[in-house]
């Protein structure tokens, strides 16, 4: 509320510049509704995917204020597990557009499965041999120490798949939903969509239910009283990178079946993004990376559609320094919900 | 314990650095020079040797060492020593600016290089040229197709901010981009095909041609319906073709390089309800290698890719006797640069005997450079050609590759001469 009230010339001039925003795109919408609705839902699509990669970046940062530059890369690492999966070797190998739908289905979930636990421990991995040591020194030696892990990462995808970028088995269909092509949604969208909502609720019981997440919450807040009540903050901020690390497997196996082409360096662009969306949704704020993912999704695919490709970009980066302006902590703060408060 | 756990902290950054300071200089290998003296010389190829294009990059290493071997290591009495460059980073997948830079500045240093074969991308030649033309070093580079590097018709200042002497040093034996462009117009026009939405990827030579294409079909009364720049990182292009979908061209056209997603665009496409046979596809030489077919898989069938040159079924008999000696000497398959490689090679080698005659020894980079664009009516495996005075080829001759069963195949050869 003291925000509005506050309310100076800045605050009113964003009201009214999204309210323009949003007039013409009113307008376009009401002009060609079907064109619309089929872009806001790549855009949500798009967004999805970033939005769980975003919620690894904003984990971490809730719980020991690093920006896990790692993160990205672990992504990639998740999209290359699933592929090795799909079309390397083993009994779903290699399983094809023509395969039953059964073992399509099984083949995909196997897929997200390991993917999930691969990159959960390959986060906990990154968290003790390089970030625990490391917890009580300056900030910088830390995020230096993130960057680092990330080419490890990189390097480790270039020798596994090469440079160049390399196909997913197209497990999914691409065909419409809706009949016409007034309005396009594919089956990949619903999966992408039919993925994400248990992953974000699943998320969302455990830290706001579970002892464990309490705990989390706690450590976030303060880790020294954290320990005092006989929280473990050792355990419980591998968990946290844990966690992390599962969101990162299953958007990278998403990505690889949803796009149908995956690179060794796909981790930096979607990291970057994710990355922007966590800021902008308020760094350490669950529900922030989550709206943020999805409206850097949205934005892109409206830019894309109404403003120009070539602009894109600089739509998504010119919204985050609009938003950093008028609200420094990013749309919904940061920090506040695992830490359980407010602002 | 906390000494042990500092010196495994060391270790991990240790291993951290060795990584990226070998990803970032994989396969730079200086030194090696050696033997500088009286009657040896070096050339060098510079080629991105990493990312998608690699297949195609280390046909072209391998044919230029074939070259070199035929004469027995010898270009008349001289000895000539031949190394490798890669202009590519591990960390981008393809060439990289910076590294084009290093390469070209210690090249220039190195007193013992007379030629340089290469670059393989035109953005790549935009930053060397200039390097080496204070240098005063040849260049004949087997693929920059770009105009603005030789002709004007791109940036107005191009192309003689390229050569800060005067005196040019650049030449090529591929056909340029001018001819290019007007090739997909003519192809377009055959295919009567009325409208086109263009796209590029924002780079020197993806730009640069779409720039040429674009020219070519307003001129040739083809409707062009859009124009955009993509974004060779980003994630997926459907938003992009859901809107050209909404446009319904007859064709789209693609200015770029495979590293720049161009599998993604197909696939994109195709999902945004634009077959190859309802919307066609038209890309340029850029996109020519067959790894675009293993990443695209089904997008990629039935689309065409125009070639500044000929392929391989289509060489001179000269031409059809080195796929012939390349095939018996290395186990992978030609591509479509592994020849103009080879021709460039020849030329170079041929520059190098000439002038190595006329000094009576080792010739410098001047005597060299000269012989280079003295070239005239050479017979090689491209056919008979000069370089005229821009250091551009006479050839006219292009080809359209389609895509049919997973594979390129010849679709037709246009003559552009009446054309540019």
């Amino acid at each position: 509320m003291d925000s509005i009230k506050g309310s100076s010339w800045q605050s009113r001039l964003a009201v009214v510049l999204i309210a323009i925003l949003l007039v013409a795109l009113l307008i376009q919408a009401v002009a060609n509704p079907g064109q619309f609705v089929s872009q806001l839902l790549i855009g949500i699509t798009n967004g999805a995917i970033i939005a769980l990669v975003a919620l690894g970046y904003t984990l971490v940062y809730g719980i020991i204020e690093l920006i896990n530059f790692a993160h990205g890369d672990n992504f990639m690492i998740g999209s290359f597990v699933g592929l090795t999966l799909l079309a390397g070797f083993g009994i779903f190998a290699p399983i094809s557009g023509d395969s039953g739908t059964f073992i399509k289905i099984l083949g995909v979930l196997l897929a997200l499965v390991v993917a999930m636990v691969v990159c959960g421990f390959v986060n906990v991995a990154i968290e003790r041999i390089a970030y625990k040591p490391l917890r009580n020194s300056p900030r910088l030696a830390v995020l230096i120490t993130a960057i680092g892990m990330s080419f490890i990462l990189q390097n480790i995808g270039l020798v596994w798949k090469g440079p160049a970028q390399v196909p997913f088995p197209e497990l999914i269909s691409s065909a419409n939903i809706f009949p016409g092509d007034a309005i396009i949604f594919r089956w990949k969208d619903l999966f992408v969509i039919a993925a994400t909502i248990p992953l974000l609720l699943g998320l969302s019981y455990f830290i706001k239910n579970t002892k464990q997440g309490k705990a989390m919450r706690a450590v976030a807040q303060d880790k020294e009283a954290a320990a005092m009540v006989g929280i473990n903050v050792n355990r419980t901020i591998s968990i946290t990178f844990l966690l992390g690390g599962i969101l990162a497997g299953a958007s990278g196996v998403m990505f690889g079946l949803f796009n149908g082409i995956t690179v060794f360096n796909v981790g930096f662009t979607q990291g970057l993004y994710a990355f922007t969306a966590a800021v902008l949704g308020g760094i350490g704020n669950l529900t922030g990376a989550v709206v943020g993912g999805f409206l850097i999704g949205i934005i892109g695919s409206m830019a894309d559609q109404y403003i120009g490709v070539r602009w894109t970009a600089i739509v998504i980066f010119g919204v985050l320094v609009l938003v950093l302006v008028f609200r420094p902590r990013g749309l919904l703060g940061d920090r506040s919900a695992v830490q359980g408060g407010g602002e | 314990m906390r000494r042990v756990r500092r010196v495994g902290m060391l270790a991990a950054m240790g291993v951290a650095l060795a990584l990226l300071i070998a990803g970032c200089g994989g396969g730079s290998g200086s030194g090696d020079s050696g033997g500088g003296g009286g009657d040896s010389v070096k050339i060098v190829s510079d080629l991105p040797l990493q990312g998608a294009n690699r297949a195609q990059t280390t046909t072209m290493v391998n044919s230029i060492k074939l070259a070199l071997e035929e004469r027995k290591g010898k270009a008349g009495d001289v000895t000539v020593e031949y190394e490798s460059l890669d202009d590519a980073t591990a960390q981008s997948g393809q060439w990289d600016e910076a590294k084009c830079a290093e390469n070209a500045q210690s090249a220039a240093q190195d007193e013992s290089i007379v030629g340089w074969i290469g670059p393989f991308n035109s953005g790549c030649a935009a930053v060397e040229i200039p390097i080496l033309n204070k240098a005063g070093l040849g260049m004949i580079s087997p693929a920059n197709t770009y105009i603005g590097l030789t002709k004007p018709g791109g940036e107005s200042d191009e192309p003689d901010k390229y050569y800060p002497t005067g005196e040019r040093n650049y030449t090529r034996v591929i056909v340029a981009d001018d001819k290019q462009g007007a090739a997909g117009a003519a192809l377009m026009e055959e295919e009567g095909l009325q409208s086109v939405y263009i796209l590029d990827d924002k780079e020197t030579y993806g730009k640069g041609l779409a720039d040429q294409f674009q020219k070519a079909a307003e001129s040739a009364g083809i409707e062009v319906i859009g124009r955009e720049g993509i974004d060779g990182s980003a994630s997926n292009y459907r938003s992009l073709m859901n809107k050209i979908a909404q446009a319904q061209p007859d064709a789209i056209y693609f200015g770029g390089i495979i590293e720049n997603n161009a599998a993604q665009i197909l696939k994109d496409k195709v999902g945004a309800g634009m077959s190859n046979e309802d919307v066609a596809f038209i890309g340029p030489d850029g996109i020519f290698v067959d790894s675009l077919i293993e990443q695209a898989g089904d997008a990629s069938e039935g689309i065409y890719v125009t070639f500044g040159g000929l392929p391989q079924s289509e060489l001179s008999d000269k031409g059809k006797e080195f796929v012939k000696n390349y095939e018996s000497k290395y186990d992978d398959s030609i591509q479509p640069y592994t020849a103009y490689a080879y021709e460039a090679a020849n030329v170079m080698l041929d520059a190098i005997e000439r002038a190595a005659e006329e000094a009576g020894g080792a010739p410098d980079r001047a005597a060299v450079l000269k012989e280079i664009k003295a070239t005239k009516d050479y017979d090689g495996v491209l056919g008979t050609w000069s370089f005229d005075e821009d250091g551009d080829t006479s050839l006219t001759e292009l080809s359209v590759q389609k895509v049919e069963g997973g594979k390129f195949k010849l679709d037709r050869v246009l003559d552009v001469k009446d054309l540019v």
